[in-house]
């Protein structure tokens, strides 16, 4: 059973607390959404769980499937199955994204045997799938991307990589209604049994399209509410203001 | 096109399998085989005497290496670039004869000397991938091969002292033409004391479709090695040539000191790369230089990648009208290195054209230097020249710097310089951390990423035996930042 368990976390940045004690907890076969206010902590919460070196956990704990990933590097949180899809993904000049699928996919998965055609096959089903052409394979990662391109990429990965624990943080901002579409359904598709999403957005439009059971309000570095997909619409209508800390 | 995709990320996947466990060792290593003549140490007179009497060379060549062991003594140290002091004249070996005989087939190569290039992957590469193969091990050739079909059209190759014994009028035609061996020290130096190295001629008209391959491999301490290779296209004739390069790691120094001189007659395509990836204990000097003619095309393509201090600026002279010539080059500074490398151009002739792309990477205390001339004669109307240098600078402490120089006597001539230094990123590296990817293995992504443009332009075999390189660099950093 794929268990994400986040316990009072705390976090900064530049010496700076942003994240004050998060419980969060996220199962395989739920979707949660983390909403808030611009400055709440969303996206430092993304940014520490994925393990960038610049957020420095100050307590609490996060533990994948029983495995504690507090003090681990990127790299093991992601062979532990772990997925940030980042809100704005740098751009790599000159790694040609082929052969980056490629690579990522055998770090994570070293046990799967699927030779080279067999991969491209099913990198090129999802490419058709978020709206992507082929000719895509050839181009650097993230490089001259327009803003949907790179969302879309995103979730490309997500469904090529095949993670237990996926995190999007804002992944439809930059992309048009088409777009979105295209990539919840591809979200619905991966989501299961055995995934685990947390949808961290500031607006509720994704949630148009991707039904939550959980939804979190991050206030000043805490979850200030919680409850169903209802909480979401209220937000829409009331704004944050009304929830406190 | 997605087929192509398929077969060549198939194929390079299949190559890095195979050298997943490759380490430096697979090329420093030492042999203990011996020379069974050897000048000793120091360089005079009669020893350049010697070297001529034991090859029973023609008296011109005797009297040239005289002539330019003169040259060489009366011309001061190079004092406008790396630190050269290290060179330890007195204690150089200059010429080490390894056999007596020069082999047409590999098993007439004395065992452990095949066994060396065995190692290295030399044959089964001439198998698969070559027109025709010279190997060289200290200061002779003591292989060569031609396949069949280009020796029935004429087509010459094989090492100098050969070419000098089988050919003499050909060589003499393109011998220190193009650098003649008052250029420099040390192309005074090589031309005093010269030994192997290759000749390759190519007929008029002649078209060969796989590169032919010298691999230079030097194997004692503190020894030279003076190659001298011509290449010759002839009018309307196309040919690839490579060059790669080795030593075993030792405490005391070794000099490589050569010459390469390309003749690209007219309307014809002539492509030289070079793979150097000499220890640490090498100083490594040549002089490269290529005739341009009339509506020819000439490309070099070089990785800079071993050595203690390497200063190497590639020349093309266009001649005639039309003449284009490319310059793509990486240099990997590593700790402790000096790469002080670049290209020159020059426009002699109307409608010419350059392009220079000079990618540096600097580790740790490495020092990459760009160093570059172009120039425009009065007359070279209409003439075009590009020059893109990148630096990528790995630690806080690692140095890049550009100098670049152009004299630009013409005009309507037209010429642009880009410049760019930069870092390895923490947001970079996150992102492919983030996906699985080690802290060493997204350095080496990132790093062979910015090498791409010039990487594409590199035979696959080559480009794979870079990308190996460039991540054992990486991978014995550890932590990168």
């Amino acid at each position: 059973m794929v268990e994400l368990k986040i316990t009072n976390l705390s976090a900064s940045v530049d010496g700076k607390k942003i994240l004050k004690g998060v419980d969060l907890t996220v199962k395989g076969g739920e979707i949660h959404a983390l909403m808030g206010p611009n400055g709440a902590g969303k996206s430092t919460l993304g940014n520490v769980l994925v393990g960038h070196p610049d957020y420095k956990i100050e307590g609490g704990s996060i533990v994948l499937d029983n495995i504690d990933l507090t003090n681990k590097t990127p790299e093991e949180r992601a062979r532990a199955g772990l997925f940030l899809a980042f809100q704005s993904p740098i751009a790599i000049p000159g790694v040609k994204i082929s052969s980056f699928l490629r690579t990522a996919y055998k770090q994570l998965h070293p046990e799967d045997k699927t030779n080279v055609t067999q991969f491209f096959d099913n990198v090129k089903k999802h490419l058709k799938k978020v709206g992507l052409d082929e000719s895509f394979l050839s181009r650097s990662v993230n490089d001259g991307f327009s803003g949907g391109e790179r969302k879309r990429f995103e979730i490309l990965q997500m469904a090529i990589l095949r993670p237990k624990i996926v995190i999007l943080d804002e992944i439809d901002s930059g992309l048009d209604v088409d777009a979105l579409k295209l990539v919840a359904d591809e979200i619905i598709e991966y989501a299961s049994s055995e995934v685990g999403f947390l949808i961290v957005t500031h607006y509720q439009r994704i949630l148009k399209n991707i039904d939550p059971n959980f939804v979190h309000v991050l206030v000043n570095g805490k979850i200030a509410k919680e409850g169903d997909k209802n909480l979401a619409l209220q937000i829409e209508e009331k704004g944050y203001d009304w929830i406190r800390s | 096109m997605e087929v192509q995709i398929e077969n060549k990320e198939e194929e390079i996947e299949r190559l890095l399998d195979g050298l997943k466990n490759s380490k430096s060792s697979d090329w420093e290593f030492r042999d203990t085989y011996n020379p069974i003549y050897s000048t000793g140490k120091g360089l005079n007179k009669a020893v350049v005497e010697e070297i001529s009497e034991i090859k029973k060379e023609p008296d011109w060549m005797r009297r040239f290496r005289l002539k330019a062991l003169e040259v060489f003594q009366s011309k001061p140290m190079p004092n406008w670039g790396p630190d050269l002091s290290g060179i330890d004249w007195e204690n150089t070996n200059y010429y080490n004869k390894p056999d007596e005989r020069k082999a047409n087939n590999w098993e007439d190569v004395p065992d452990q000397i095949k066994q060396t290039f065995e190692k290295l992957g030399i044959p089964e590469m001439e198998q698969k991938y070559l027109a025709g193969s010279v190997a060289q091990y200290e200061s002779e050739g003591v292989y060569h091969s031609l396949k069949k079909v280009w020796e029935d059209k004429g087509v010459v190759f094989m090492d100098l002292d050969s070419a000098v014994k089988n050919h003499p009028d050909l060589v003499k035609e393109y011998f220190c033409k193009a650098v003649p061996m008052t250029d420099n020290k040390f192309a005074a130096l090589n031309g005093a004391v010269w030994s192997g190295g290759s000749f390759l001629y190519v007929p008029k008209g002649v078209h060969i479709d796989m590169p032919l391959q010298t691999y230079f491999r030097m194997n004692n301490e503190s020894t030279g090695q003076f190659e001298h290779t011509i290449v010759v296209g002839d009018e309307g004739s196309s040919v690839h040539y490579i060059e790669g390069c080795t030593a075993p790691r030792w405490d005391k120094d070794s000099l490589h000191s050569a010459i390469v001189e390309i003749y690209a007659h007219k309307n014809s395509n002539v492509r030289y790369t070079s793979v150097q990836n000499w220890s640490k204990s090498v100083y490594n000097m040549p002089t490269k230089r290529a005739w341009v003619d009339e509506n020819a095309k000439m490309e070099w393509v070089g990785g800079s990648l071993g050595s203690k201090v390497t200063m190497i600026y590639p020349s093309s002279y266009l001649r005639g009208p039309h003449a284009t010539t490319s310059n793509l080059n990486i240099s990997l500074a590593g700790p402790g290195t000096v790469k002080d490398t670049g290209a020159k151009a020059i426009h002699m002739a109307p409608y010419t054209s350059s392009k220079i792309i000079a990618k540096s990477i600097s580790i740790e205390d490495g020092k990459a230097i760009y160093r570059g001339l172009l120039r425009m004669n009065k007359g070279a109307v209409n003439s075009r020249s590009r020059v893109q240098c990148d630096a990528l600078l790995i630690n806080d402490e690692s140095q890049s710097y550009t100098y670049p120089h152009d004299e630009i006597y013409e005009p309507s001539g037209t010429f642009s310089h880009e410049a760019t230094v930069g870092k390895i990123g923490t947001e970079e590296l996150t992102y492919l951390r983030s996906r699985g990817l080690s802290e060493d293995e997204a350095s080496s992504m990132i790093v062979l990423g910015f090498l791409d443009d010039v990487m594409r332009e590199i035979p696959m075999e080559f480009a794979i035996e870079m990308n190996r390189l460039v991540k054992l660099e990486m991978g014995k950093l550890g932590a990168v930042g």
